[in-house]
């Protein structure tokens, strides 16, 4: 058993689910429009992330290794339902605000990621507070872009006025669809630079990070920036293997 | 009309892309040539129209007899899981050549918001079979049209070598669908 708080620190600062391994962009980027709104996507997807984490690693036991993602996805269907009787019965107006995409958590590769880089090899304790932390991580992410969008687009932080509409004009724009892509894709940018700086200063050599090879190898898989692909070397893990399967086997009949 | 009105909705008003943000991660990680991006577009529109019809029958002759309308989410994401797999393995058993084409987009579709998206916007809106279908081709379609554009934005932005690098990929990436989405705003005059 690993140290609670060392775990729970890793989801939120190491791991943090949207600036560092730039999972579940989708929920990210629809809920974040304010503060309050990215708050309560980010507690339903920890508490998603707590119940699948701790069953996963309970029963991964007894889970066949080849059909682990659909029992992963039965699970976490099952307390996402949960979480959504929860919501609509006691928070309604979040229920509306969130709309399409409390259902929707059940496809959050955050969650998917998890339950196969973590709770599946590790025990039910690290597990839970596992979930803890990455949940934690992915609702002050949450928090903080809806607190920027709600206060550039609208001048308020959860629902308080900060600026006066007579000092400055909102710029509505910020909070609407486009708003909202271009808020994060600047993030992520300013949070990659100060890491690049960071290699940098620590290697003293100029970083070989390549975005774009990057963006081709792992978006759009569960296990994005997990698998150790994505770097200029091993484009993507799973492609690696594959290839090597046919070849192994080959040789093997050859022999 | 109206099944008109709701198709040119939902390919450009409500695009499901850039306008209600589902199917992010594919639309902008596999839009890198134009010809894996058409795979994987045209991938989607089979399997959203596909799913469209079974999840809408599931939903009206097993899910509201029995009184479950609440497990909507696990029914929907099983049978999408199993549609998935199954148009898998008959591609490659009848079709080998479209299976290569198409083979390697297909497990990335499962765990693909747009799909579960779309079948439960058909629920909540109560759209009836034939709504349904048109609204889940429009919406793929839909998708189709924003993966094409991006990949062809992407294909001449990754030429631009005075980009500052920590804006290479996703970041860049993001932008432009920002600035498409607000070009895709201009259609909202199309529909009253």
């Amino acid at each position: 058993m690993r140290n609670p708080l060392a775990v729970i620190k890793n989801g939120i600062i190491d791991e943090n689910p949207t600036f560092v391994l730039v999972l579940g962009l989708c929920p990210t980027i629809a809920t974040s429009t304010s503060a309050i709104n990215g708050f309560g996507m980010g507690l339903a997807a920890t508490a998603v992330l707590m119940g699948s984490n701790t069953i996963i690693s309970l029963i991964r036991k007894i889970i066949p290794d080849e059909i682990r993602i659909p029992a992963f996805i039965v699970v976490i269907a099952g307390f996402v339902t949960v979480v959504q009787l929860l919501i609509q019965a006691y928070a309604p107006a979040l229920d509306k605000a969130l709309g399409i995409f409390i259902p929707l958590i059940v496809v959050n590769c955050i969650i998917i990621a998890r339950a196969e880089a973590f709770a599946f090899k590790n025990c039910v304790v690290d597990s839970f507070f596992d979930g803890v932390g990455i949940g934690l991580g992915f609702t002050m992410a949450l928090t903080a872009i809806g607190c920027l969008r709600e206060l550039v687009g609208n001048g308020s932080i959860f629902g308080f006025q900060i600026v006066s509409a007579a000092i400055y004009q909102p710029t509505l724009l910020i909070i609407l669809a486009p708003g909202g892509f271009m808020t994060i894709g600047t993030l992520i940018a300013i949070f990659r630079h100060l890491q690049m700086k960071r290699e940098e200063a620590k290697t003293g050599k100029i970083s070989t990070f390549d975005g774009w090879k990057q963006l081709d190898a792992c978006q759009g898989c569960a296990l994005h920036g997990l698998c150790g692909g994505g770097n200029p070397t091993v484009p993507c893990a799973k492609i690696e293997a594959q290839n090597a399967a046919p070849a192994a086997a080959q040789k093997g009949a050859e022999a | 009309m109206a099944l008109l009105m709701l198709l040119i909705s939902s390919v450009f008003v409500n695009n499901i892309l850039l306008t209600r943000f589902l199917g992010n991660c594919p639309f902008l990680g596999v839009s890198s040539k134009l010809e894996t991006a058409k795979g994987m577009g045209i991938a989607v529109v089979l399997v959203i129209t596909a799913s469209s019809v079974l999840t809408w029958a599931s939903y009206e002759y097993i899910l509201v007899p029995l009184h479950l309308e609440y497990l909507y989410t696990l029914a929907f994401i099983l049978i999408i899981g199993a549609l998935v797999q199954f148009v898998e393995i008959v591609l490659k058993k009848t079709q080998p050549g479209l299976y290569k084409a198409l083979g390697i987009f297909l497990p990335l579709i499962t765990t693909n918001c747009a799909v579960l998206g779309v079948a439960v916007i058909n629920m909540n809106e109560h759209y009836n079979l034939l709504w349904s279908v048109v609204n889940a081709f429009g919406s793929s379609s839909g998708f189709l049209l924003a993966i094409i554009l991006m990949a062809g934005i992407r294909e001449r932005i990754e030429q631009n070598v005075t980009m500052p690098k920590c804006l290479h990929g996703l970041p860049i990436g993001l932008v432009t669908a920002g600035l498409m989405s607000m070009a895709f705003m201009g259609f909202s005059g199309l529909i009253k």
